[in-house]
């Protein structure tokens, strides 16, 4: 479990304020997504509970151990994963899964079960020089590295960033079979879509969480009326839309764009004034949120 | 009809007996906006490369922005703009700093530099932060100031190598709108990502399995044929069939 209470963390001499009491619990064998605007505190979160930096203030506890206090047990129990490849480019993809076995005191043979699913895959370049992979498998080996040991709890920071949208959803298949076997797994992102395979996230902002639920539950929390709209051209249109005073928020959303609208607007009169600017193919529909949607409107 | 910015024809580039781009020939026209896709391993960067006059290609031909890339890769170098997501700008050096810096290896002159970067700062909205050092800015602000600085020099064209990778949902899109503005003022923009909702804001998408281009349309005309809901649909059907590994 990891129990985070209070945390406080500043940087340029407290110029900036990259954690602001941020508290909250994730329980064993639960895939936790941290997710929120760039620069909210999501890295600074992660390098204090990987213990690399120390917070101002406030208490985070990793299975029961301190991460300031027991730093060394923190170390023995958790996998870090940062979001820049931080590997020994110069060695090869063995030599380097084979130093992180070593350093924990254990082998590649040892632990190979938890790591096969995702080694078979780069497997074939094992004598690869580690700077010289594409970025899907530098991530694949990353990842690897940070389970050779098999730790309890795992800390991604945007694990996914710069992979294609097929090996995102292999990779999130392989998350939900390590969180099977019980690990925990604490994971940033930036894709909405993976935000939803989390059981719970909470979404950062300042340094704090502005919610914190299931993906279900913040969706159920979305208060707005939601609408799609597609027309032709698709930017003039978001244009026309924002002129409009009945409409709060309006945003691309992939071929379609979505609006969120004030009380008593009805789609009929939206069309109208569509038409009025020349848009005679406008089609309107309600539309159920996504925890896109939800990022949207919380970080408006 | 626009003219032509890019224009190749059977590019190919083999290390070794390693085929990384197969004889890929396309077009793309004047302010369209051109979205690259395909799976890590693909062959997209190495075809940038060739498309930036950085890599020579084995085989095949084209121009880009009216020069040969082949005997012309120099020229070409000075009329596009590249940002990419692992590399932008000097995190040691200041904004106005990356500016300047950038600004003369496009080889502006110091009047236009100075002149160019207020307007610059003032429409980012961006003053207070003239002299903060790039490293403390936030991804998506580095981000947006890369772009500008790419296209500070008004190239016919920029490439943009997956510029929101790692950017929150909000600031990919305030992002998205500085792409559309740029395309107005007639800069040519090709874009790789890996959203495929970005994929539906390209005028045209071509998709790259194994180094070849297996597909290229709208997005509309892509998931009509495909028989797909979304882009991302359209991109597991076609990745599907890739042989090769990364």
């Amino acid at each position: 479990m990891i129990e985070v209470n209070n945390l406080n963390k500043s940087y340029r001499k407290g110029n900036i304020k990259a954690l602001n009491g941020i508290s909250f619990q994730v329980n064993d064998g639960e895939i936790f997504g941290v997710i929120g605007p760039d620069g909210a505190g999501k890295s600074s979160l992660f390098r204090i509970l990987a213990s690399l930096i120390l917070p101002d203030s406030g208490l985070a506890i990793m299975n029961g151990h301190d991460v300031v206090k027991d730093y060394r047990s923190v170390r023995q129990i958790i996998g870090y994963m940062p979001g820049r490849f931080s590997l020994y480019q110069d060695l090869s993809v063995e030599e380097n899964l084979a130093f992180f076995a070593t350093l924990f005191h254990t082998t590649i043979e040892e632990n190979y079960s938890l790591i096969k699913d995702i080694y078979q895959q780069i497997e074939p370049f094992k004598n690869r020089r580690a700077g010289a992979l594409s970025g899907g498998m530098k991530q694949k080996l990353a990842l690897s590295c940070a389970l050779i040991h098999k730790p309890e709890i795992l800390i991604l920071d945007e694990p996914t960033t710069g992979v294609d949208p097929v090996s995102r959803k292999e990779f999130w298949d392989m998350l939900g079979r390590l969180r099977e076997q019980g690990i925990t797994i604490l994971v940033s992102t930036a894709y909405m879509d993976e935000a939803s395979r989390c059981d719970r996230i909470g979404l950062i902002r300042d340094g704090e969480f502005i919610a914190s639920n299931t993906p279900q539950g913040i969706i159920g929390d979305y208060a707005e009326a939601l609408w799609s709209v597609v027309g032709t051209p698709m930017p003039a249109l978001l244009t026309a839309l924002r002129g409009h005073a009945g409409i709060k928020t309006s945003f691309a959303f992939g071929d379609k764009h979505h609006i969120t609208v004030e009380k008593g607007l009805l789609p009929g009169e939206l069309k109208q004034y569509l038409a009025g600017k020349g848009f005679d193919d406008v089609r309107i529909a309600a539309v159920k949120p996504t925890v896109e949607d939800c990022f949207m409107a919380l970080t408006n | 009809m626009s003219a032509k910015v890019i224009g190749v024809s059977d590019l190919t580039k083999k290390f070794g007996n390693f085929t990384a781009v197969d004889h890929i020939s396309f077009d793309v026209k004047e302010g369209e906006i051109f979205g690259f896709l395909g799976a890590n391993g693909a062959g997209k960067t190495t075809a940038m490369q060739m498309l930036c006059g950085i890599s020579m290609p084995t085989t095949g031909t084209g121009t880009v922005a009216g020069y040969d890339i082949i005997k012309e890769n120099e020229q070409i170098k000075r009329n596009i703009g590249y940002m990419s997501q692992k590399f932008s700008l000097y995190e040691d050096l200041k904004v106005w700093e990356n500016i300047r810096l950038f600004g003369g290896i496009y080889g502006l002159s110091d009047k236009a530099i100075a002149e160019k970067t207020d307007a610059l700062l003032k429409q980012l909205n961006f003053e207070q932060e003239r002299n903060t050092m790039v490293k403390y800015l936030p991804l998506g602000w580095k981000q947006k100031l890369a772009f500008s600085v790419a296209i500070f020099h008004a190239p016919r064209i920029v490439f943009l190598d997956e510029p929101t990778g790692g950017v929150d949902p909000a600031m990919r899109r305030q992002f998205w709108e500085m792409i559309y503005d740029a395309a107005d003022r007639g800069i040519t923009v090709f874009v790789t990502t890996h959203y495929m909702d970005e994929a539906e804001y390209c005028n045209r998408v071509s998709i790259m399995v194994d180094g070849r281009i297996d597909a290229l349309d709208t997005p509309a005309e892509l998931r009509r044929r495909f028989n797909a809901g979304t882009m991302d649909e359209v991109f597991r059907q076609l990745a599907r069939k890739a042989k090769r590994g990364e």
